[in-house]
């Protein structure tokens, strides 16, 4: 009997592990969401501007002033507003946008595929281009090559983005002609595609729209890669000083030694070792991406979540700013879910 | 190997550069008029609550009034849905009498009973522009008797007291006064909210457009009203698209994704001056740049400080130099182009006369004061200029600057010492201002009227007198000679500088031509614009 009760045991641990882990990870994901709710909401109530003001204007009679101060539930005590607030959170329901007047969800919906398409191409920029030049900088390090990258590297760090869109858009939308300008599509081709998920280069392309495509993609060109540019700093920073490290390895060594080739040695073994730092790397700065990127959406006529939150911010636009945090949070969340299936499938020892 | 990869590289660059080169068209639509401006602050199309400058502007497009103004002269008022309007013998009682044969976009004609809903929709939701209204003592009981159909085409408006006609006309010239269409708004009541949910983001006016889509913080697009009954607009389809960027608003007007960029500042002015395809539009706007001086400030009550102050301000320099094209010195609350407005300018800068004030008030040596300030073009430049010269007779100016939202939240505290924003007129009547401006009947913190002057702690129980009865008086040349002798009075002893008046800009290319700017936000015209 006790020997059966021990193999029972044996048989449902692992279960009873995997449950539990699932359970940590949802815990932990519901405190990391309330957490941001409550602290996002407190600080909405602690910046010094009114929040009635965003709704009504400077002008409005006292009596407008109150009635709408109700109607916001301001004058309920703070607790009560939160746990009102959290309860049709719950429920799926994150409130009306004082400033466009339509519900938060509807609004996400509309500016997130804008800044996902932007960020999206833009990480690939980063990746594509960031991973393979860090490599080679580890590889030719302190050469000139290694200069040059990192000479770059530095730039996309310290140029301000506002500025590089606007000699972007000055150079190659003005003078060159070779991209499409600020927006997301020429006039002409408003109301071409009907919006399914938001994303108009998946939109055009599920209906066959090929010329709204390819416009699309020429206002998102230049964005993205300017975004791109300054992921691929990053990226490749850090891929180089993964690899310097990997290139000191004995496994290296002795890879050589056994008369690999030398693009084996790199881009198979020591990349390779690199590639779970380097997932983390990527998932945050494709995170911070999504965030949205105010200035870029600013200088490129860009709708998107960016620009939605911080406007509403200023406004205190309470309710689009709590739902624009749920969307950044759930980003987060989710990339870093992403990251660990990705580890696990990447590093033998994670499993 | 080596060279035809590298070939191939640089074809598909080439390539892709073609590409992407010619899905771009040069010029915009020959039927649409594309418009880059920041439209980020509407909140609402429906004209019984929009009261953001944006949102008049829409609106102004797609309604219209019983009454209007003539834009090029505020003063000349006209019949435009009504075609008589009259005030009886009582001074309270006025008749309109609507022109025949007036169709809405729907096709439903006009009636009196659509001038009535619209008015008592105003005045019963009461949002943000209702007061316009309900200052006439209007409200959600006595609207339905006080506002009625005497027959199919007649309408009478019964107000509280006696005003100054003029006032009661200027006021039904507000956006909150427009005519909608009352079949089709009342087909989209939902739990009694007046159709207020879909006048949101729908139209049912008389006017030259109907909105077709307002999708905020993006764009919105008007087109042609087909039962128009006037001039049928010469571009029946009308794009504007929100730019925050006005470097990027010139850029897209300079390449010509755009024919008019609308909120470009000096120096984007200046430099799409020098374009050949690229020429102005301009008018005089309403808004007024001013300085507010806490009276409840030790030393900004003394009267010697304040009008030492007015002298300490470099007007001309601020003009030249950081307001070019964008702003002009006025320095009375009316705006010139107003009923009774004064073009006096009494005030220069002079650095002598301020001092010997300062010494006369017993602070020669200066003093330290604070000033909140917006932290945007043109209030920051500004602000900084005053510091300097400020600085010139020792007064240490410190600015505290912020959004302009928290200026306000503060001001309307009455928690900042001096405060540097603009004031625009809710409508075209002097009262909207000289009432703010020149008028405080209860200075204690619980008043209900908090003005501009209750917010600067100003205590004016008798130029509040003078203020009342000017909106009082019926005779509408004495009514401009009392608010001319106010605003002279007001002048030299308010603790307000008044420095700028607004002009609006609108730069388009040459193939776009005809926008009308008028006075108000609601007077900026699309249907006049012609494209070659």
């Amino acid at each position: 009997m006790a020997a059966a009760s021990a193999a029972g045991k044996r048989a449902t641990s692992p279960a009873l592990k995997r449950a539990r882990g699932v359970l940590r990870l949802i815990g932990t994901v519901a405190l990391t969401f309330f957490g941001l709710l409550l602290v996002t909401f407190l600080i909405g109530r602690v910046v010094p501007i009114d929040p009635v003001l965003a709704a009504v204007g400077d002008r409005a009679p006292q009596e407008v002033y109150l009635r709408v101060r109700s109607e916001l539930g301001l004058d309920q005590p703070l607790y009560v507003q939160f746990y009102r607030y959290g309860a049709a959170v719950l429920q799926g329901d994150l409130g009306k946008s004082v400033l466009t007047s339509n519900p938060v969800l509807a609004d996400i919906k509309r500016f997130f595929p804008a800044t996902f398409e932007l960020a999206t191409l833009a990480t690939l920029i980063g990746v594509i281009v960031g991973i393979p030049v860090g490599v080679l900088a580890a590889v030719r390090q302190n050469r000139w090559v290694d200069q040059i990258i990192r000479v770059l590297g530095l730039l996309g760090y310290s140029v301000p983005v506002f500025w590089l869109g606007l000699m972007g858009l000055v150079l190659l939308y003005v003078h060159l002609g070779w991209v499409a300008g600020p927006g997301r599509l020429d006039v002409f081709y408003e109301d071409l595609v009907e919006p399914k998920t938001g994303v108009i280069l998946i939109d055009s392309a599920l209906e066959g729209e090929w010329t709204v495509f390819q416009n699309a993609f020429a206002h998102l060109i230049l964005p993205a890669s300017i975004l791109g540019y300054f992921s691929l700093a990053y990226v490749s920073r850090m891929t180089r000083s993964l690899m310097i490290e990997q290139l000191r390895q004995e496994y290296v060594v002795t890879a050589r030694v056994k008369g690999l080739s030398e693009a084996r040695v790199i881009w198979r073994h020591a990349l390779g070792n690199v590639m779970v730092p380097l997932v983390t790397v990527v998932a945050l700065s494709y995170a911070n991406l999504l965030e949205g990127s105010v200035l870029t959406e600013t200088v490129f006529a860009w709708p998107g979540i960016g620009q939605y939150i911080t406007n509403s911010l200023l406004n205190v636009d309470m309710n689009a700013v709590l739902g624009g945090t749920i969307v950044v949070g759930t980003v987060f969340v989710g990339l870093n879910l992403l990251s660990d299936v990705l580890y696990r499938a990447l590093d033998p020892r994670a499993r | 190997m080596r060279h035809s990869k590298k070939s191939l590289a640089a074809v598909l660059l080439g390539s892709a550069a073609m590409v992407l080169a010619s899905s771009a068209y040069a010029d915009t639509p020959k039927d649409t008029v594309v418009m880059a401006k920041q439209i980020d602050d509407i909140i609402s199309l429906d004209p019984g609550e929009a009261f953001e400058f944006s949102g008049g502007e829409v609106d102004g497009n797609v309604y219209e009034r019983l009454v209007y103004y003539d834009v090029k002269n505020v003063s000349k008022m006209f019949g435009a849905l009504a075609e008589t309007y009259s005030v009886g013998p009582d001074g309270k009682t006025y008749t309109f009498k609507l022109r025949p044969g007036i169709k809405f976009s729907s096709g439903n004609p006009l009636t009196a009973a659509d001038a009535v809903y619209s008015i008592q929709r105003a005045v019963i939701m009461n949002k943000t522009p209702g007061f316009i209204l309900t200052q006439f003592g209007f409200t959600k009981d006595n609207v339905g008797d006080r506002v009625k159909a005497t027959d199919a085409m007649t309408v009478t408006m019964e107000t509280e007291k006696k005003f100054a006609p003029s006032f009661f006309y200027y006021c039904l010239t507000a956006n909150v006064s427009s005519i909608v269409d009352s079949a089709v708004v009342k087909q989209h009541e939902q739990n009694g909210d007046f159709g207020n949910d879909w006048l949101k983001t729908h139209s049912a006016g008389t006017g030259p457009y109907t909105i077709r889509s307002w999708k905020a913080n993006e764009s919105y697009v008007l087109d042609a009203n087909p039962n128009y009954h006037g001039t049928a607009p010469l571009t029946p389809h009308v794009i504007v698209r929100h730019v925050k960027e006005v470097a990027t608003q010139r850029l897209l007007l300079e390449k010509g994704d755009v024919d008019y960029a609308r909120d470009l500042g000096k120096d984007e002015l200046e430099a799409v001056s020098k374009n050949p395809d690229i020429t102005f539009d301009q008018g005089v706007k309403g808004a007024i740049t001013y300085l507010g001086l806490n009276q409840k400030n030790q030393f900004l009550k003394k009267p010697e400080v304040v009008e030492a102050l007015k002298y300490l301000v470099d007007y001309d320099g601020i003009q030249n130099n950081i307001l070019r094209g964008v702003r002009v010195v006025h320095q009375a609350f009316l705006p010139i182009g107003f009923l009774g407005a004064v073009d006096d300018k009494p005030y220069r800068f002079d650095l002598a006369k301020a001092k010997e004030l300062l010494a006369k008030a017993g602070l020669a040596s200066g003093f330290s004061v604070s000033m909140d300030v917006s932290a945007s073009y043109p209030g920051i430049d500004i602000a900084q200029a005053l510091q300097a010269s400020w600085a010139q007779a020792g007064i240490k100016l410190e600015l505290i600057q912020g959004d302009r939202k928290q200026v306000i939240t503060k001001y309307r505290a009455r928690n900042h010492e001096s405060v540097i924003l603009e004031w625009g007129p809710d409508y075209q009547d002097p009262h909207t201002n000289a009432q703010t401006f020149a008028s405080n009947f209860d200075n204690s913190d619980a008043s209900p009227t908090k003005t501009l002057a209750w917010r600067n702690s100003w205590d004016i129980p008798e130029m509040s007198k003078k203020t009342q009865a000017a909106v009082e008086e019926f005779d509408a040349e004495k009514r401009a000679t009392m608010y001319q002798d106010l605003q002279r009075e007001h002048q030299k002893v308010s603790p307000f500088v008044i420095m700028f008046q607004q002009i609006e800009v609108a730069a388009h290319r040459k193939s776009a031509d005809g926008f009308v700017v008028g006075p108000g936000n609601d007077s900026n015209w699309y249907s006049g614009i012609k494209k070659n």
